[in-house]
């Protein structure tokens, strides 16, 4: 019991610290989940990054159920991942009932407006980023234009979307494997 | 019964976002035009906040969203239905995760994934664009002088390219009070 409190809180003090998400968190988690309870490697913390990063969900939650389970199980997993989003479920109840009150100030207009702006760019500058690292031949490029295509005109779900090209994905990518074999 | 619903839609966006936080925008996007929830106006200044404050970005765009549906349980459900498929995939991937890791079918997945999730991102951030610099007045000419100067601070300049977004969120929005963006 005391172990999972002290998962719970370890967790719910790197969700504070943590600003943004995804990598930003990895230094944090190096330091409280290795360097100061000993509970995992460098190396075990890199892989569940890497595949928290390709499963599906957000990034920090997938690692922090990872790491949960090494220390205590499956159970653990699950108290880890609650550490890490209670934080985000205090400051943000509280911040959101704030800004619905204060939402028709001019000034506070004013600063959203601003800040649209710069919201857009961050989307621009995380689609770049992760551009580079999933367009990386021509049918990578297809998919990719396919789907933006069709997520802009059609009104179709995005589920559709992302379990049509899981599918492509697997043709193309063991179709390949198998003529290459045959080569 | 709401609260069964907000779980739901979250729930799903846990199971199919796949690249972190910002690849829930285009599933908010679709619960915003398929419920009365929230608007897609309202949308953009939760990006902002939840870059803001601590947490992971997904996490906060949930709970806030859960927030504006149903106060705080609101924010609690709509949170729990965002993790829960993580919790479920990752505790059966770690008990495979060797079997995973090589797998052809699981490696051929993520080849189709990611550039459709980076497509879907895409097509969320245009929709951002559109309401932001497409206003009643006409085109949002001083938004744009704004964006161009991020883009070069945040990709080109070695001083700020490494400065932590909240500081351009914050600068952003003083530009935005001092120049009246909103016209208000």
């Amino acid at each position: 019991m005391k172990l999972l409190w002290e998962l719970f809180f370890t967790f719910a003090r790197v969700g504070v610290m943590t600003f943004g998400g995804g990598y930003a968190m990895l230094p944090i988690l190096q330091r409280e989940v290795v360097e100061n309870k000993g509970w995992a490697t460098e190396e075990e913390l890199a892989d569940w990054f890497a595949i928290g990063q390709c499963t599906p969900g957000v990034i920090a939650v997938n690692t922090a159920t990872f790491a949960g389970r090494k220390v205590k199980g499956n159970i653990g997993g699950i108290v880890a991942t609650l550490g890490i989003v209670f934080p985000s479920i205090v400051i943000i109840s509280l911040l959101a009932g704030v800004i619905t009150t204060f939402a028709d100030v001019a000034w506070v207009k004013n600063a959203f407006a601003g800040i649209r702006v710069c919201v857009c760019v961050l989307i621009f500058n995380a689609v770049m980023k992760l551009w580079k690292k999933s367009v990386i031949d021509k049918a990578t490029l297809v998919i990719y234009l396919l789907i933006l295509a069709a997520s802009l005109f059609l009104d179709w779900s995005p589920v559709i979307f992302v379990v049509f090209a899981a599918l492509c994905g697997i043709v193309l990518q063991v179709k390949l494997k198998r003529g290459g074999e045959q080569a | 019964m709401i609260y069964l619903q907000l779980f739901w839609e979250f729930f799903k966006t846990g199971l199919f976002a796949i690249g972190g936080g910002m690849a829930t925008l285009p599933f908010l996007y679709d619960m915003a035009d398929k419920t009365n929830w929230f608007t897609r106006a309202q949308l953009a200044d939760m990006i902002a906040v939840s870059e803001s404050t601590p947490g992971p970005i997904g996490v906060n765009m949930a709970t806030y969203v859960g927030y504006l549906t149903k106060g705080v349980p609101g924010a609690i459900t709509a949170t729990l239905g965002l993790v829960a498929p993580s919790i479920i995939i990752i505790l059966i991937v770690a008990a495979f995760l060797e079997a995973f890791r090589t797998s052809k079918y699981v490696g051929g997945a993520f080849y189709g994934l990611r550039p459709a999730s980076t497509a879907l991102i895409t097509s969320a951030g245009l929709i951002v664009v559109k309401e932001t610099f497409v206003v009643s007045t006409g085109f949002f000419w001083q938004g744009l002088i704004l964006a161009a100067v991020i883009i070069v601070l945040t990709n080109f300049v070695k001083q700020t390219k490494k400065w932590h977004p909240i500081v351009f969120i914050g600068l952003s929005a003083l530009v935005g009070v001092v120049f009246r963006f909103a016209g208000a």
